[in-house]
């Protein structure tokens, strides 16, 4: 992992002259360009509010940026994401002033690029594979992918106007989404685009999933998800909130009301818990609970809105994922002075995003690396008083090379906080495999799909998303969705039952 | 939207709600649960059905108010308006059976009801009655005017036992001196309790499970814990069950009470204390 680029700003001159000398670059001199850094809000005033952290390109800053696109023949960005977005193609669009053609591009292949943009780990997709990076020897210099998307998302919804895909003729078949998540909203708007019917079911109060429970307000305002959603209702796309497939109706009852064809995608929503003692204890969470209450249920705005989240100093945090940056940052939003991210490996082992890791540094969080939870001590009426870590260093590597923390002996120490989030992972839901007959599942309780088609073993039922994948990415989701609808669209022109002149409404 | 069809006061602070929740009331199962959001703005609170009506698609709440929801969802909820979101049924249903025993075993099972638990215990009692055990229901509260559903109740056992605090109505005493009398007097004429089904406030359910215990009375008690979610996303509901953390909201809510941990769970329940009380003064404030 490598620490991010000297962020040295372009002054309007600069990025007029570049955008003006575009074309007469050649691929040497592309490669050398300066990187065009977005401005960020100041690491001690964020932390006092849930606005977003980089603040958008400017429509100048976003074409200079895309003038370092140096066009590669074999295009290694687009190989590194996961829906195949044609990546120079809209970066020459960008380039060139053409706005619209470019977020047309990218639609072409993702319906949700406001979100994508800011979550995807681009470093390890599309950016990992920048022959731009390459010639700096810095994966921070590669082109800055993601913001350019997120300009452009941000530039249609506030400038130039929502172009929705357009909705393929009624086609009679109706088809199921289990959970309102990214990977069951891209599926259910392209299932809109071939025509189908498209009904998501959701057991919240509210649709978008991980995107509106997990992800914290600083990281993807929730007003952008709000409005994916919507424009998806525009496309017809229909929403039953409040409904737990599995409890308040299986999915034997969504055929027995007329639909076709189901597509699960439940997501990972089985907090798992380290298991140490003391995990019983008053200020213990999920990372899960912690942040729905503080994004979901709003415990931000309390006692504007109701539902409470307990404010402490002291906050430890356990894991070392996208999940745990979001915890520990969430906590100093809610007014902790000290925040440890307790995590057992070192840090070239850390699974978040290279931009989170450094957001969070910035922000003051502490990192205690190759620390390993062993108790949670608590007072005499069970409330948390300290995270108990034992010292590891780094021993052998393990069959995927991951080199194992190795516990030092005697090596104790007390962290005083009052509050331990627990971000280490999340399973499968059991819900849908437990309440529905015929759907096989792995030793992990992940459904086991046709990778070709996303089907279950249960005939026109497809899957996708983390339900399959285990906790992935919110891209990867996304692709199972799209990748389902398509093969959806296949199953019920080719094997499903003609729909009935009147479908039951 | 789910639309409030009755609203009725059934004691001090205690309202009935007969919600329109057609998908609930069809796949409605007795002891199971609903996650209720009154308003945008709300909690999401758990609160057990109480009767569910395929027919009319409703499904009934008993709501003892003690916090701020609860208060706001008497005050401010009339007949005809709705509450914003209902989720359910969830949680496991009752296993209609003697524990430990073959399934065509018919027994007496005795339903200790505390306060509101009366109203969650409703479809419990009957569904065993229907089952063809027989019913022996322990009705308690502190006076007479907080016992509910005395008459539905009534009817679904075979024999009623009422007690009160303060001898109101009904013998004076708790319902676990009622249910060790129950329990005592069943074995002097050579016939048992087979199972216990406790459901009311914690302390309750820990001494009815206290109770039963040096007889060996298989007991099941119904945990309402603080949830966020109600499908286990969040693992807030957590309680100590043999040593080992269970979700109340799928791997529950009923649970063998002499295995349970109340004390851990009631140390749970008070998490939010401070703020509860910060949220009540701020809503009364309001209001006047």
């Amino acid at each position: 992992m490598t620490s991010p680029p000297e962020r040295i700003a372009l002054t309007p001159e600069e990025l007029a002259a570049r955008i003006e000398g575009r074309a007469a670059f050649n691929p040497r001199q592309r490669g050398q360009l300066p990187k065009v850094f977005w401005a960020e809000q100041d690491p001690l005033e964020r932390v006092k509010n849930v606005s977003e952290v980089p603040l958008a390109y400017t429509p100048e800053q976003a074409r200079a940026e895309a003038v370092r696109c140096l066009s590669c023949k074999n295009e290694p960005c687009v190989t590194g994401c996961p829906v195949g977005v044609d990546v120079p193609g809209f970066l020459n669009l960008v380039a060139d002033g053409d706005f619209r053609g470019a977020i047309r591009k990218i639609k072409e292949t993702n319906l949700l690029p406001a979100i994508c943009g800011r979550v995807c780990p681009q470093e390890s997709q599309c950016q990992q594979n920048c022959m731009v990076a390459k010639v700096h020897k810095d994966l921070g210099f590669a082109v800055s992918i993601g913001k350019i998307e997120a300009f452009l998302a941000d530039w249609e919804r506030e400038v130039g106007g929502v172009e929705l895909p357009p909705v393929g003729a009624p086609s009679g078949f109706r088809v199921a989404i289990i959970g309102a998540g990214p990977s069951g909203l891209t599926c259910a708007g392209d299932l809109r685009r071939f025509g189908h019917e498209a009904v998501v079911f959701e057991a919240f109060h509210k649709a978008g999933g991980v995107l509106v429970y997990g992800i914290p307000e600083f990281r993807l305002p929730k007003a952008i998800v709000a409005a994916e959603v919507d424009n998806l209702a525009k496309m017809g796309v229909a929403f039953e909130l409040d409904t737990v497939v599995g409890q308040t109706l299986s999915i034997d009852d969504l055929f027995d009301e007329g639909f076709q064809a189901v597509y699960v995608a439940t997501g990972a929503g089985l907090p798992y818990f380290v298991n140490v003692p003391g995990e019983d204890a008053n200020g213990v969470y999920s990372a899960n609970e912690y942040l729905t209450r503080a994004n979901l249920m709003g415990a931000f705005r309390f006692p504007e809105e109701d539902t409470p989240v307990l404010r402490r100093e002291n906050v430890a945090v356990l894991g070392g994922g996208n999940v745990a940056m979001d915890s520990a940052r969430t906590a100093l939003r809610l007014g902790a002075k000290n925040v440890y991210l307790v995590y057992r490996r070192s840090r070239e082992e850390m699974p978040a995003r290279l931009e989170e890791v450094h957001h969070a540094e910035e922000e003051g969080v502490r990192f205690r690396l190759l620390n390993a939870p062993v108790e949670i001590l608590t007072t005499p009426d069970g409330w948390v008083r300290a995270l108990k870590v034992q010292r590891c260093e780094l021993g052998e590597p393990d069959e995927k090379g991951r080199r194992r923390p190795v516990p030092i002996e005697g090596a104790f120490e007390e962290l005083p906080v009052e509050i331990v989030i627990e971000a280490i992972g999340n399973g499968p839901n059991p819900l849908i495999p437990k309440t529905t007959a015929g759907l096989s599942t792995t030793r992990h309780g992940t459904l086991v799909v046709d990778e070709a088609t996303m089907m279950t073993t249960r005939k026109g039922v497809f899957a996708g998303g983390d339900i399959v994948a285990g906790a992935a990415t919110v891209i990867l989701a996304m692709g199972h969705g799209r990748k389902a609808a398509a093969a959806i669209d296949a199953y019920l022109r080719c094997e499903a039952e003609p729909p009935t002149a009147n479908p039951p409404s | 939207m789910f639309r409030i069809i009755e609203k009725r006061p059934l004691g001090e602070h205690v309202t009935l709600y007969e919600v329109e929740a057609p998908r609930v009331a069809k796949r409605h199962r007795p002891g199971q649960f609903v996650m209720v959001r009154p308003h945008p703005r709300s909690e999401r609170i758990p609160l057990t059905i109480a009767h569910a009506d395929r027919e009319k698609g409703t499904i009934t709440l008993v709501v003892q108010a003690v916090g701020k929801t609860t208060f706001e969802m008497s005050d401010a909820f009339a007949q005809g308006d709705c509450f914003c979101d209902v989720a359910g049924p969830l949680g496991n249903p009752t296993h209609i059976a003697i524990p430990g025993r073959a399934e065509d075993f018919r027994g007496t099972v005795a339903c200790v009801a505390g306060g509101i638990g009366a109203a969650p215990m409703l479809p419990i009692a009957r569904a065993f009655r229907d089952a063809g055990h027989e019913v022996v229901t322990i009705l308690g509260a502190r006076r007479k005017d907080l016992l509910v559903f005395e008459d539905r109740l009534g009817s679904a056992s075979r024999e009623l036992l009422v007690c009160t605090d303060d001898g109101s109505s009904g013998r004076k005493g708790f319902v676990t001196d009622v249910l060790k009398d129950l329990i005592e007097t069943r074995r002097a004429m050579g016939s048992d309790v087979h199972l216990a089904v406790a459901i009311g406030p914690p302390l309750m359910m820990k001494f009815c499970s206290k109770t039963t215990r040096p007889y060996a009375v298989p007991t099941l008690v119904s945990l309402n814990t603080i949830m966020v979610d109600g499908t286990g996303m969040c693992g807030g509901c957590r309680v100590m069950v043999d040593g080992v953390a269970k979700y109340v909201c799928v791997d529950g809510p009923e649970f063998d009470g002499h295995k349970v941990d109340f004390d851990g769970m009631m140390r749970r329940q008070a998490m939010y204390r401070r703020e509860e009380a910060e949220s009540l003064a701020r809503y009364r404030e309001e209001a006047r």
